[in-house]
């Protein structure tokens, strides 16, 4: 008995209580809007999902109990292993949707730019760690270019989203690292006179649906047909909603990926502007104590690490809430912890574990 | 100290860089709020409405189509229900895929097919089609169980059109079919478009398409949820369709039915009214078709067959057709003559057997003449030079006034579409008919012709029936219909379709009374007394022959025919009793000789059915010795002027 109590202590004791708490309402809202969107097909998306829930939160709670010394370790071998993996999907890639996203290792078929998610943010903040002391243009360059090389392999895959969301991660490490202002001026002036061959560079899907975004009337039934209907489901939701399970844009399938990417639509329609603004608040509580971490962090590592995390469940949550109401283009992006879908939820607690590792792990490294 | 310090600006840096990120973060999150209250506040009310009507879908519900059933209740048109097999092009992911793949679970053969092909010309593509009609219980259930491979195809409840005595009356009684872009065009027109919007079949011919809107009905509504796939998730409300009015006739089925068998198969036509109100008793066009067979789109072959039938089946000779009446002609001369002071009874000319007129002699049937000859004579006998003498002296516009008020030359207003104005010679005539003007000359030699039924005469057999009818009702016009009443099934309100007189014609009842003793005489002792010898009730009629000299251009027929369709046609206008006339008739038999030969044996067993009940055996003999002949200058076929 003694030892089981030990265990679970052991266990608890490295749980960062408001992170668990904020992050439980937000996948209990998620369980909840996804049987509203599924349960015309019974509870077996409900089923899959708990089963995803408890097998991310088991692995959150193992990373959280590991220290970030430990974590660390792992910064240089997982990144290589994600560039390797990436380079084989390149040459012997699965074509799944017109897009090459996956490969096969003999029993599983895995997405390596999933992994890339959390090992970009882990190599730069290691690098960074590294050359704590004298940082200088150079590491910002060298640092750029550990950042630009697997986010060309997933651009050629092709893969919008989660190439913004490897960009976003490592460019928060960077940032946060003290990248000075004038060269992200620079490098903002560089990308806007970069736009022409970027643009040029991007599929013809991906133009359409910044164009649609642009003028969704343009392509009702084509392009513009998701954000018509979720900005529909959005508007006709109305201040307090329809109530749950009573979405008509829902329940009659014109709301296309409705248990996945556009399930905001779902959960707005059903539950309006209060919804939406509780949902908001929920994200904001969730950023406030990634940063109020990343603040107390005490090494350059696990500050780089923990702030650019945060940042990027905040550009999950932004893009996501932003392409469903209209006002992005429409990428593949889910909206963290309320989608349905097992690897986005896995990557996204990994990012929670590490959180909570450094922050349990902080006195420790104090002494 | 110097690391301290550099550590310590780092932090401090590194902090400012967290305020400002949780800035951005709370603008972003400000900006998206912003964008909810837009939509979920400002603009609410739109896309409540638009929402709404993405869900909410107004269905047409088609309203039941009235029955029609003849005098006495025997039903010839009416509705039952039907699963057929539909796709919806724009829906299916390959139409030829999806119709090889249906074929290997319901049959479906190569004339569906055409058929299919057919109808999918003609509509758009996002409406439903038929591949296949009435399908089995058992095609049902196999198809329900495959469903899920097939999207754009249903399986729908329909109401189909049944005529359940097939090609009975099927020229008077028309058919529906599916509505193409001309009758929508008359839809819209008429302002029925509302309420034809789930309409698919529409009235073609017949009184199907005369009574259209009555036996329509008024379509309801239904408002359904639909989903994104349009498919209906459930009813909200629902407006009942009102079913559309029963037609009653005036036509009896089975009198149809023997006047029908009687022409076994030959060509002709009938027209048979109740003198006494217009009422239509049976109208007949031989041969006829099954009119079932347009009901769910004809089949391209039985099309083909029934359209390059040498036979024409499909052409309503009993309004359309117009021949020289011949000598059935006669006994309306003779009324004219007697209406316009030209002749009186007893007046009697002496016949040597022809006529000279001119420079030409124009020949009575008869060698050597009649002798002398009055009026009554005159008919019963069918004494050419008698008519001959009075058309010079009636003049061609006496005739042509005469005859146009007894109703030739112009369209009766039966109450089916396609009817023929037939053609009243007449100078004004031939100045409107030909362009050239020495073709535009009216010639006094042309007016003799006219005399004895010959000439451009050219009328149909409702036409002569009509006409007779007029004179037997002592000049009472009334407009022939087939339609005795309309019910409304729901109210069961019945309304009549009064037999108003359209128009009074001066006639006078001795006038008349010489003419129909003169028709009595023919059947006692003239050209009729054969075929009527023995007949319970005394009938009054008229032959008449219209030659046949040639035959049209561009006809094609099978020479062992040829010698057949150079006969004569053979008419023949009757009524019975003579006292008190319940029904005229007059019969048309084409290339069936002289007129006592094939017409007036089927007058004699419409008669001896209508007013005996007794039913022939058989199709009407044919008798085999001439009682009459005649001469004839100019005769031609089929001529007619309708638009």
């Amino acid at each position: 008995m003694k030892l089981i109590k030990r265990i679970i202590q052991n266990i608890f004791a490295h749980l960062d209580m408001p992170l668990f708490l904020i992050v439980m309402a937000l996948m209990g809202i998620g369980l909840m809007t996804i049987y509203s969107a599924t349960s015309s097909d019974g509870f077996w998306k409900l089923d899959k999902q708990l089963i995803n829930i408890a097998a991310s939160t088991a692995v959150m709670l193992l990373v959280a109990r590991t220290p970030p010394q430990t974590l660390m370790r792992f910064a240089v071998p997982l990144y290589v292993i994600g560039v390797v993996l990436l380079l084989g999907v390149a040459l012997f890639g699965i074509v799944v949707n017109g897009s090459r996203r996956w490969i096969s290792l003999g029993l599983m078929r895995i997405q390596p730019s999933e992994i890339m998610k959390i090992a970009m943010p882990l190599m730069l903040a290691w690098y960074f760690h590294k050359h704590e002391s004298m940082l200088r243009a150079r590491h910002f360059a060298i640092a750029t270019a550990i950042l630009l090389v697997p986010i060309i392999f997933v651009l050629k895959q092709p893969d919008l989203g989660t190439s913004l969301l490897i960009g976003a991660a490592g460019f928060f490490v960077i940032f946060f690292a003290g990248l000075p202002w004038k060269i992200m001026l620079g490098l903002g002036a560089a990308a806007g006179a970069a736009m022409p061959f970027a643009w040029n560079m991007l599929h013809d899907y991906q133009r359409r649906r910044v164009l649609t975004l642009l003028d969704p009337t343009s392509d009702p039934l084509g392009a513009g047909y998701h954000i018509i209907q979720s900005t529909i489901a959005i508007g006709s939701g109305g201040g307090l909603g329809k109530g749950y399970l009573n979405g008509t844009q829902t329940h009659l399938e014109f709301i296309p990926e409705k248990h996945t990417d556009f399930i905001f639509a779902v959960f707005s329609e059903e539950w309006g502007l209060l919804g939406n603004g509780i949902l908001l608040i929920l994200f904001t509580l969730l950023i406030g104590r990634g940063l109020m971490i990343a603040a107390a962090a005490p090494t350059m590592f696990s500050r780089l690490l923990a702030a650019a995390l945060t940042l990027v469940f905040f550009i999950y949550a932004f893009v996501n809430m932003g392409m469903v109401s209209g006002i992005l283009p429409v990428v593949g992006v889910p909206l963290p912890f309320i989608s349905y879908g097992g690897t986005a939820l896995l990557t996204l607690m990994l990012g929670v574990g590490i959180l909570m590792s450094i922050h349990t792990h902080r006195m420790l490294v104090k002494k | 100290m110097n690391d301290f310090h550099h550590s310590e600006q780092d932090s401090d840096r590194f902090r400012n860089r967290l305020v400002i990120a949780g800035s951005f973060v709370l603008l972003c999150f400000a900006l998206l709020f912003g964008r909810f209250f837009y939509l979920q506040v400002l603009q609410h009310e739109y896309y409540a409405t638009r929402a709404e009507s993405n869900r909410i879908s107004l269905v047409p519900v088609m309203p039941n189509r009235g029955n029609i059933e003849d005098r006495n209740g025997v039903i010839l048109a009416r509705n039952y229900s039907a699963f057929t097999l539909e796709i919806t092009p724009s829906k299916t992911l390959g139409l030829e895929e999806t119709i090889d793949q249906l074929g290997e679970i319901v049959e479906i053969q190569l004339k569906d097919r055409r058929r299919f092909k057919r109808l999918l010309e003609e509509s758009k593509n996002f409406e439903s089609i038929p591949i296949r009609t009435r399908l089995t219980d058992e095609e049902v259930a196999r198809f329900a169980a495959h469903r899920y491979r097939f999207p754009g195809v249903e399986v729908k409840a329909r109401l189909f059109r049944q005529y359940p005595e097939n090609s009975l009356a099927a020229h008077a009684i028309g058919y529906i079919s599916r509505i193409n872009a001309k009758d929508k065009e008359m839809i819209e027109a008429s302002g029925h478009d509302a309420n034809y919007k789930g309409t698919e079949h529409i009235g073609k011919i017949g009184l199907e398409a005369h009574y259209e809107f009555e036996l329509h009905g008024t379509a309801g509504y239904e408002q359904v949820e639909v989903d994104a796939g349009g498919r209906a998730v459930r009813v909200l409300s629902q407006t009942p369709p009102t079913p559309g009015n029963n037609l009653k006739l005036t036509l009896d089925a089975e009198l149809q039915r023997v006047a029908e068998q009687a022409f076994g198969g030959r060509r002709g036509s009938l027209a048979a009214i109740d003198p006494s109100n217009g009422a239509v008793l049976a109208l007949v066009s031989s041969p006829a078709f099954d009119p079932n067979l347009f009901v769910d789109g004809i089949r391209f072959d039985d099309w083909d067959e029934l359209n390059n039938h040498p036979d024409k089946p499909l052409l309503n000779r009993a309004i359309y057709s117009t021949y020289p009446p011949g000598s059935t002609f006669k006994p309306l001369m003779a009324l004219g003559a007697l209406t316009t002071g030209k002749r009186t009874p007893g007046q009697a000319i002496a016949d040597p057997g022809f006529f000279n007129f001119g420079n030409r002699r124009f020949m009575d049937d008869k060698v050597g003449g009649h002798g002398m000859v009055d009026m009554h004579k005159s008919i019963v006998v069918s004494c050419n030079t008698y008519y001959y003498v009075l058309a010079n002296d009636m003049g061609i516009d006496n005739i042509a006034r005469f005859m146009g008020d007894l109703g030739l030359g112009r369209r009766t207003e039966i109450d089916i579409p396609g009817e023929a104005t037939g053609i009243l010679p007449s100078p004004e005539w031939k100045q409107r008919r030909f362009k050239k003007r020495e073709q535009q000359k009216w010639y006094p030699g042309e007016t003799i012709s006219i005399g004895i039924g010959q000439g451009y005469n050219a009328y149909s057999t409702l036409h002569m029936a009509h006409a007779l009818a007029n004179v037997l009702n002592y000049g009472q016009v009334f407009r022939p219909h087939l339609v005795h009443s309309i019910t409304n099934p729901t109210t069961g309100e019945v309304r009549m379709v009064e037999p108003q007189p359209i128009r009074q014609i001066a006639l006078k009842r001795e006038h008349v009374e010489v003419v129909k003793r003169g028709m009595a005489g023919v059947v006692k002792e003239g050209t009729g007394a054969r075929v009527f010898a023995g007949a319970a009730y005394e009938s009054g009629g008229k032959t008449g022959t219209a030659q046949v000299f040639s035959l049209k251009s561009g006809q094609k027929y099978v020479a062992g025919q040829v010698r057949e369709r150079l006969r004569d046609h053979s008419w023949y206008v009757a009524f019975a009793p003579v006292d008190d006339p319940k029904i005229v008739v007059a019969v048309m038999v084409e290339n069936g000789g002289f007129g006592a030969q094939s017409a007036a044996p089927i007058a004699r067993q419409l008669f001896d059915y209508h007013l005996t009940g007794k039913r022939p055996g058989g199709p009407a003999p044919e008798v085999d010795s001439p009682d009459e002949e005649e001469t004839h200058e100019l005769i031609q076929e089929g001529t007619d002027e309708a638009d």
